[in-house]
């Protein structure tokens, strides 16, 4: 049942990207785009990342997505022409897509004890379940304290600075958006 | 440990994700859907990091957030450039707008 939800869902985030390339029209791109979001959400539900998945409901379609959607409405860019470049340029893609498709499709075989076994300094160390120790640890902290408070406590104290530094990049990017959206800069 | 069992499949459709994306950014010549397209690669990449913090643990959850919070800046900082070049060009069409090309 898991296994068939993953696989729906993960049908349906390439269909919307797919289509949030090729529709002509940006407002349909941007709904096209909502399905891609939302089905990515489900799929962090179902990989057990159930604060990530709300997270990505509430920024990325809530926010991100909906200031996209305000920007559309205020150039009035409903029926613009198709924007698709020329030959040339879909050669290119085609391409450079098929190359990098070619190297990261391979990511779909690995399991758990295939990624032990590259990354393992010697094959006697190469056991998942010791080398990965720290997933399994998570998820009993998981279970103990919570999903938010497993991740509150990292965050606040490993990556505390990090975090901080982020409150500086959103400031910046307000006072930037501010004085980049007035009449005269 | 049953989430695991989705590790290969979960990168591989962020492997697809983000060529999409990509694929996005190097077709469409419309400034706005280019930025849809980061998003895409942006959200690929969040994909990964869930994937792999099954195994590693909650700092890849914690850099999804890093991510997520750099992805709303750069959409609320990109747009706005995007709704300045509007206002000078009447456009958004990338084609247009070659100003530094001399």
């Amino acid at each position: 049942m898991i296994q068939f939800l993953f696989y729906l869902f993960a049908f349906a985030a390439v269909l919307g990207a797919v289509m949030c390339i090729l529709s002509r029209n940006a407002v349909v791109s941007a709904i096209w785009l909502m399905g891609t979001m939302f089905s990515l959400a489900v799929i962090f539900f179902l990989l057990g990342a159930e604060l990530i998945g709300i997270l990505q409901i509430l920024v990325y379609v809530g926010a991100i997505l909906v200031v996209f959607l305000f920007v559309i409405m205020l150039l009035n860019l409903t029926h613009a022409a198709s924007d698709l470049r020329g030959p040339v340029s879909l050669g290119t893609t085609i391409v450079v897509i098929g190359l990098l498709l070619l190297e990261l499709a391979a990511l779909w075989r690995y399991t758990p004890r295939r990624l032990a076994a590259d990354i393992a300094q010697s094959p006697m160390l190469a056991d998942p379940s010791t080398l990965f120790a720290a997933g399994e640890l998570s998820r009993q902290d998981a279970a103990a304290r919570g999903v938010v408070g497993a991740l509150a406590a990292p965050l606040f104290q490993t990556y505390l600075v990090p975090f901080e530094i982020t409150s500086i990049l959103l400031l910046a990017a307000i006072v930037g958006a501010v004085v980049l959206a007035k009449r005269r800069i | 440990m049953p989430d695991t069992t989705f590790l290969g499949p979960a990168l591989g459709l962020s492997a697809i994700l983000f060529s999409l994306g990509a694929a996005g950014v190097l077709l469409r010549r419309n400034a706005i859907v280019l930025f849809m397209c980061i998003e895409i690669m942006l959200n690929a990449v969040n994909l990964a990091f869930v994937a792999l913090a099954q195994l590693h643990g909650q700092s890849g959850y914690i850099l999804v957030l890093f991510v997520m919070t750099v992805a709303a800046a750069e959409a609320a900082v990109g747009l706005a450039i995007i709704l300045a070049i509007y206002r000078h060009k009447q456009s958004v069409d990338l084609q247009n707008i070659n100003l530094l090309q001399g």
